[in-house]
């Protein structure tokens, strides 16, 4: 491929391109996202190479392993072109059948969604409630290429945005539309990102670096990863004109190795765009140099921190340091470094191509553009979703997501991960923005959003994400190290029924000291999901502390498996199943617990027939005494 | 030279000697040995011409690196959010009292090695483990033992 070496040379190669794509041709695209490939989208791909093979139909009806489409909950998922017809849990052993219609434009009844509330089937992706009611621009483009393919990039207008900063903009006119569109860090704290570029590039230096942060940490948070798997060339094309803007010439891309997709991914586009001109020296022949090297992270949760991270470019321990001066004067090597979010650097073309005021149309009054959430745990509709900032809490875990399984009670969604907060029901019609969330004690942090049903015990949780970041803290500064061990051991306490009333002011204490003298972010909000769950959720603390109850029936030390003897069937399978031989009874004999084996492993709870539902949990109560050698009692003709 | 200095010194030469390239140096010799012993990280030192406490300080910093060899099937039991409310703790216990080890151990016989992570990035089949590079989904409690007798 020989260089493209100017902006009509771009505009003539891409034109060539859709010159040789016929839009009306028939294309299968398997979403080939982590959550598919889970559930075995490669033998589908293998299937569908097969049978394409088989049917002789290579040449009439295209065939494409894409990135993520979002649906992860459906997932494998396949959509059928230009038709954008959308099966759902596609398995190999469908590969034929689907090939077959594809052919005769005819759709596979069986694999359409069905919406659970009409009961209707419903064909084409876009008509899927789930996806409905989504805005999808950043991630959107991921569904249509196949993220190997530069050409595919191209085809979708790829690279435009970098030809117009270069050649019709240049940095000042950049700089002022990234600021006028007023996009904010989608990484956690929201900062402007264009007031972090101006201090970058006015910053005294001649070597300034630009960066990418994959690092991507938060426990049932996975959006960068599925942006960086399935469209890296949006991200690169970002950076490369974030570095063309700030004056730096030398990119880094941080990426987690536990995202070996990602990693390569982003590779294979870095080396795509140098043989295409498009990176390397002189870009595009506007005389513009820009490099750009992957750095693979480690693992190290604190690394995700700005300084933290530019420690672990330069090979060293990924701790943070104080920001008295900022990482935008003094970074990587202590020169001029801007880093900037996976999401934010995708925006950037975005933003360049339709215009500020196109993007300042989308979303709050304080916070522009859209955000890509993970919308995960107990939610119907498991998956990626972008919506336009401002969008209420209710809209997207209802509307998109479909609400809670089992019709269980929603309890609370926690954002922003360890460094966010739980909140709850009351406040569901609150609208979503970096201001709004920060209002309530939580975060929009990088996305993540874990719906919460009332068996969730909110203790456990506040327990679960201090214990996190008690492993990730880097233990550099005693507020967050120490700060943390203390409210772990008193939340271990607590949920094993060891708590007292004091031990409430002890945890807002430590917070606040946490708060005011933790070198970096994860100190200083790590007790986030504690206070906010202490201030919404008060009520469990309680009970845990004075009645030694656990509403939620989670915290093992505060329950007790208990079989109902007039729902027992003495079935045995509790009995046979149960790991300590705690269960006695017999053929015709209902069973009881022996309380003082039990381990409360849950065996005998997930184990027994939904039809019979003798075990129950117990918390705060005491155990009935069993009735040793009781004989079923059998419903006649039941 | 013996193996694995000539080992070491292909993946330095391959990062161009440079001491900011350490931790991917490390990722590289981690990937190839299944673990870092003691010669190659003495040996990556010497090469780089840095002292030996930096590149331990490196190496035991971050999570990636294993100072011991690791067994035939690596588990790994996410603990994200999305699979903790799902009740991945019931099914950590539950892999611990079947394989007889903590995470971070290894099984005696070297058959299994035991992780907890923090994300495998595919909740919506939570609670999740991969033995080896396969997904295992939707676990309950008793479904573990079958699925790890499956494995070995």
């Amino acid at each position: 491929m020989p260089k493209v070496s100017s902006a009509p040379a771009l505009e003539e190669l891409r034109r060539d391109i859709e010159s040789k794509r016929d839009p009306k041709k028939l294309c299968i695209a398997l979403c080939s996202g982590t959550a598919c490939v889970a559930s075995g989208c490669q033998s589908v791909s293998d299937a569908f190479e097969q049978e394409l093979d088989k049917q002789g139909l290579k040449g009439e009806i295209d065939f494409k392993r894409t990135g993520c489409h979002g649906f992860c909950e459906r997932g494998p998922l396949v959509v059928i072109y230009p038709e954008e017809v959308c099966y759902t849990n596609v398995k190999a052993e469908d590969a034929q059948e689907i090939v077959k219609a594809t052919k005769e434009k005819k759709t596979v009844e069986r694999l359409l969604y069905v919406d659970p509330v009409t009961g209707k089937k419903i064909a084409r992706e876009p008509d899927i409630p789930f996806y409905k009611n989504q805005q999808r621009f950043v991630f959107g483009p991921n569904r249509w290429i196949d993220p190997r393919s530069i050409e595919d990039y191209l085809f979708i207008g790829g690279y435009a945005a970098l030809s117009k900063a270069l050649f019709e903009m240049g940095p000042d006119k950049v700089l002022a539309e990234i600021n006028k569109a007023d996009l904010r860090g989608r990484g956690g704290g929201g900062f402007p990102a264009g007031k972090k570029w101006e201090e970058t590039r006015n910053a005294p230096g001649e070597i300034k670096y630009v960066i990418v942060n994959c690092d991507e940490g938060d426990p049932g948070a996975y959006m960068d990863r599925s942006l960086m798997e399935g469209n890296p060339h949006s991200v690169l094309e970002g950076l490369i004109i974030g570095g063309f803007t700030i004056g730096s010439h030398q990119g880094f891309i941080y990426v987690r190795q536990e995202y070996p997709v990602a990693c390569s991914n982003i590779e294979w586009a870095i080396k795509q765009a140098e043989e295409y001109g498009l990176l390397g020296n002189n870009i595009l022949g506007s005389g513009f140099d820009f490099h750009v090297k992957v750095h693979r992270g480690a693992g190290a949760f604190v690394s995700g921190e700005s300084s933290a991270l530019m420690a672990a470019i330069e090979g060293k321990v990924g701790e943070p340091k104080l920001k008295y001066i900022h990482t935008a004067i003094s970074g990587i090597k202590d020169r001029p470094s801007n880093l900037n979010n996976v999401e934010t650097w995708a925006n950037v073309p975005l933003i360049i191509n339709k215009g500020s005021d196109w993007f300042r149309s989308i979303g709050s009054e304080g916070s522009k553009g859209t955000k890509i959430f993970s919308l995960v745990g107990k939610v119907n509709n498991t998956g990626l979703v972008e919506v336009p900032m401002g969008m209420t809490l209710r809209q997207i875990i209802y509307d998109i997501g479909g609400g809670i399984p089992g019709g269980k009670k929603f309890k609370g969604v926690q954002t922003g991960g360890p460094s966010g907060g739980i909140i709850p029901e009351q406040f569901l019609d609150t609208p979503i923005d970096f201001d709004e969330l920060t209002k309530l004690g939580s975060m929009v942090g990088s996305g993540g959003m874990v719906i919460m049903d009332e068996d969730t015990c909110m203790v456990d949780t506040a327990r679960y994400f201090i214990d996190f970041c008690c492993e990730e803290s880097c233990g550099k500064c005693i507020p967050c190290r120490e700060g943390l061990r203390v409210l772990r051991e008193i939340l271990t306490d607590i949920t094993q029924g060891k708590g007292s009333e004091k031990d409430i002011e002890t945890i807002e204490e430590v917070a606040q000291v946490m708060a005011d003298a933790s070198l970096c972010a994860l100190g200083k909000t790590a007790a986030s999901p504690v206070l906010t769950t202490l201030k919404y959720f008060g009520d469990e603390y309680e009970a845990h502390i004075k009645e030694k109850r656990c509403p939620a029936k989670v915290c093992s030390n505060l329950i007790n498996y208990y079989i109902d003897p007039d729902k027992c069937e003495a079935c045995m399978i509790c009995m046979r199943n149960c790991p300590g031989e705690a269960i006695q009874g017999g053929k015709g004999i209902v069973h009881w617990i022996d309380q003082e084996k039990c381990t409360k492993c849950g065996m005998c709870y997930q184990l027994c027939p939904t039809k019979f539902s003798a075990i129950v949990k117990l918390s705060g109560e005491p155990v009935p005494a069993p009735v040793p050698g009781k004989a079923v009692a059998r419903k006649k003709g039941g | 030279m013996t193996g694995i200095s000539s080992i070491v010194n292909r993946v330095v030469e391959k990062h161009g000697s440079n001491k900011d390239m350490l931790i991917q140096i490390l990722l590289d010799l981690q990937s190839g040995f299944g673990w870092l012993p003691r010669e190659v990280l003495s040996e990556v030192g010497k090469e780089l011409g840095i002292p030996q406490t930096r590149v331990y300080q490196v190496a035991t910093f971050y999570k990636a690196f294993s100072f011991a060899p690791r067994g035939r099937h690596s588990v790994r039991v996410c603990m994200g959010t999305a699979c903790q409310v799902r009740g991945a703790s019931l099914v950590r216990d539950r892999v611990q009292q079947v394989l007889g080890i903590e995470p971070g151990e290894t099984s005696p016989d070297m058959q299994f090695s035991l992780e907890t992570v923090n994300c495998l990035g595919c909740c919506a089949m939570g609670p999740v483990m991969t033995v080896g590079d396969a997904y295992h989904g939707h676990l309950t409690v008793s479904d573990v033992e079958k699925t790890l007798e499956k494995c070995a």
